[in-house]
């Protein structure tokens, strides 16, 4: 197999310009393209694809974002497990920068809690191992993607007996939350860019009982410039010729039925919960999971529940995220935007992770002349 | 059982001076050092002198392509070479913790002499302590620097319309390799951190009689980090095409992995250099008969299209500013 360039092959000038150029011409009327992952956000913004591509094509930043969505109060419950005598708190990625009522994972760390930001989930087991006095809390966090690393995570501690492990489980899944969305009455959505590393582990299957009933395009891309670029032809294409399909532009990873082996692991220790509160949205019946009743004892919203706070909290009433991820408002429109709400200090859940889309418009957006601007 | 330092080798007395005779001595030996005098008595021969000073506490103390000694001598003579610098002597403060392996030391101070011989710079003074375990990360050295400037006028502030910026490697080595040597990613990689000193490259310039507005090495914060500071500091914008920005494959490729920019990783021997237009070829000339800067390259220019700013432009045509680095590294998750 000839060697293919993963990162270059997928970012040629040439390739880019040609597919601009072909959107341009082919692109009839408005399309309002909602990306529902944060990592497609990024991409649009860091490349400047809005600048290239024509007026008619307007990206809705969608709710794919797994640290921006996190309710407060949740933020709060990995503070008040972190805060437990003996512990240890793991997480993944920017969650320790996200601010709860108080403070932040990030301050309780410098007041010399023990917490870690972790790379693998798997790194748990290690931490719990070196550390049998202590109980190790992974507050397990993302879509799709990042549940099976949880499962194995889970199914590691049960072979390897590992008493000190605990759970708090906040994966959420993206079909409810896009239905929740579309089916609010008020989003002014006409096609989807399909998340795609949750489309490796679901497949593009789950995307379409959406297509059907909204009669909206989905196709789900990759994170390259160039897949996001095709992946907007596709849908223009689709448009054009009146159809509402799932297609798959990510076929290097994706297909329909995804990783049977890692949806297998997620069915043996997980179920949905019937509801969960998202982040600038609201509540969203069954889009989320949490530990099965049999594996109550590694739960740490059981074992630890007399600590958790229990108060939902909602975020400035300035705050417009709800508006943006309905595509009713983009993060320049917000008065707050920039200046009391920026990354260092998020008052709303877009700006809270570097793949939220204030924060990607903060970093890369001021300067796109075209498009966030409109 | 290998040769452990101890307590004792901070003490004061017999073991510290065996410990300083033996290794320090031994590897750092020049006159003034020898001379054992609380304080080193330094001739200059110019008034106009750069001084300097900066610790090094890197993890892992080993990585591909150096070590925690080599960094010690190049980081200081590098940043006594961006004021036009000549370096000449240093000073040198080890920071032990107790039970670090003879051996491993030894390896350091051998690094540390190899990289001053590259200079021509010396220890002329320096100070060990020993802590007990936990008080510090194994071993953490402070290098304090002190050099002739014999290029005036080199200063953040001096960017001017039309000037040209220039890179003098790869951006990015040092920051990634750094991260894939760290055991919570295991990652295997060949990369080598680009750890080197400056002073032959920035002579050579000197030399050569070519006018240099500003000069940094992209260490902390790295090209994205000294681009904003000058924009910043001489009220001028500086747009860079990102298709001339070289960054290595396996950087690139780390940064993808881990979701980072390889503008905001650390750099340990590469420098931004800002010259007027007319000067360049000139530049890239003497850059590259040197190994360290051998591929130097020009990747934007100053003007005044947004005043204080950096803008990057694709090469399919969109820009975006290039924004100051922010917070902790921290990794995306999904």
């Amino acid at each position: 197999m000839p060697e293919v360039d993963l990162i270059e092959g997928f970012r040629d000038p040439a390739h880019m310009k040609a597919l601009a150029a072909l959107i341009k011409k082919e692109c009839k009327s408005k399309i309002n393209i909602m990306e529902v992952c944060g990592g497609h956000t990024h991409t649009i913004m860091k490349f400047g694809l809005s600048q290239i591509l024509p007026e008619l094509i307007d990206f809705i930043h969608g709710p794919g974002c797994p640290v921006c969505i996190m309710p407060k109060e949740r933020i709060d419950h990995a503070i008040a497990l972190a805060s437990m005598p003996n512990t240890i708190l793991a997480t993944l990625g920017d969650m320790i920068r996200v601010p709860g009522s108080k403070t932040s994972l990030q301050k309780l760390r410098a007041e010399g809690k023990e917490i870690r930001s972790l790379y693998s989930p798997l790194d748990v087991i290690k931490i719990a191992q070196e550390n049998p006095d202590k109980n190790v809390v992974f507050f397990a966090i993302g879509f799709e993607t990042t549940t099976p690393m949880s499962a194995v995570l889970i199914q590691q501690a049960i072979a390897l007996n590992l008493k000190n492990i605990f759970f708090h489980i906040n994966h959420v899944t993206v079909p409810e939350a896009v239905e929740a969305i579309m089916s609010s009455g008020d989003a002014l959505i006409d096609a989807f860019l399909g998340p795609s590393h949750v489309s490796v582990i679901t497949g593009y299957k789950i995307y379409e009982p959406i297509a059907e009933k909204y009669h909206t395009p989905i196709v789900v891309a990759g994170f390259e410039p160039t897949d996001v670029m095709e992946s907007v032809l596709r849908i223009v294409r689709q448009v054009n010729a009146g159809k509402s399909e799932v297609e798959n532009e990510y076929a290097r990873a994706v297909s329909r039925e995804g990783n049977l082996k890692a949806q297998a692991l997620i069915n043996t220790y997980f179920e949905k919960r019937d509801h969960f509160r998202w982040r600038g949205i609201g509540d969203i019946p069954k889009s989320a999971l949490k530990l099965k009743a049999e594996y109550a004892a590694y739960d740490a919203e059981i074992v630890f529940d007399d600590v958790l706070p229990k108060t939902e909290l909602n975020d400035h009433k300035l705050c417009i995220c709800g508006d943006i991820l309905k595509g009713r408002a983009k993060p320049f429109d917000c008065k707050v935007f920039g200046k009391a709400c920026t990354p260092t200090n998020p008052m709303g859940s877009c700006m809270v992770s570097s793949e939220g889309a204030c924060s990607a418009y903060f970093k890369y957006g001021k300067l796109n002349l075209k498009g966030a601007r409109a | 059982m290998s040769k452990k330092i101890l307590l004792s080798h901070g003490g004061g007395g017999e073991e510290t001076q065996s410990l300083i005779k033996e290794l320090f001595f031994k590897h750092f030996e020049n006159e003034i050092l020898l001379r054992m005098e609380d304080a080193a008595n330094l001739i200059m021969e110019s008034t106009n002198i750069a001084f300097t000073t900066d610790s090094f506490t890197v993890s892992p103390l080993f990585f591909n392509g150096g070590n925690i000694g080599k960094l010690a001598i190049a980081g200081t003579v590098n940043d006594l070479c961006m004021m036009g610098a000549k370096p000449k002597y240093l000073t040198c403060s080890f920071m032990i913790e107790e039970g670090f392996e003879y051996a491993k030391l030894e390896e350091i101070v051998i690094s540390m002499r190899d990289e001053m011989a590259k200079n021509g710079v010396k220890i002329v003074a320096g100070d060990t302590k020993v802590v007990p375990k936990g008080g510090v990360d194994g071993l953490f050295i402070n290098t304090t620097g002190i050099g002739e400037i014999v290029y005036k006028g080199i200063s953040a502030h001096h960017l001017a319309n039309d000037d040209v910026i220039i890179v003098s490697h790869e951006v990015g080595n040092h920051g990634a390799c750094i991260l894939a040597t760290r055991e919570e990613i295991e990652l295997e990689s060949d990369l080598q951190t680009d750890c080197a000193s400056l002073w032959k490259p920035v002579e050579a310039l000197i030399n050569a009689g070519i006018k240099i507005h500003a000069l940094r090495d992209a260490t902390r914060g790295g090209l994205s980090a000294v681009l904003n500071e000058w924009a910043e500091t001489s009220k001028v914008c500086i747009e860079v095409d990102e298709a001339k920005i070289p960054v290595a494959k396996e950087v690139k490729g780390i940064c993808e992995l881990l979701g980072f920019e390889p503008y905001e990783f650390a750099n340990e021997g590469t420098m931004v250099i800002a010259l007027p237009k007319e000067e360049a070829l000139k530049a890239l000339d003497v850059l590259q008969h040197f190994p360290e800067t051998a591929h130097a390259t020009v990747i934007g220019k100053v003007t005044q299209a947004f005043t204080c700013k950096v803008i990057l432009h694709t090469p399919w045509g969109s820009e975006r500013f290039l924004e100051p680095p922010k917070g902790e590294l921290l990794p995306r998750i999904c």
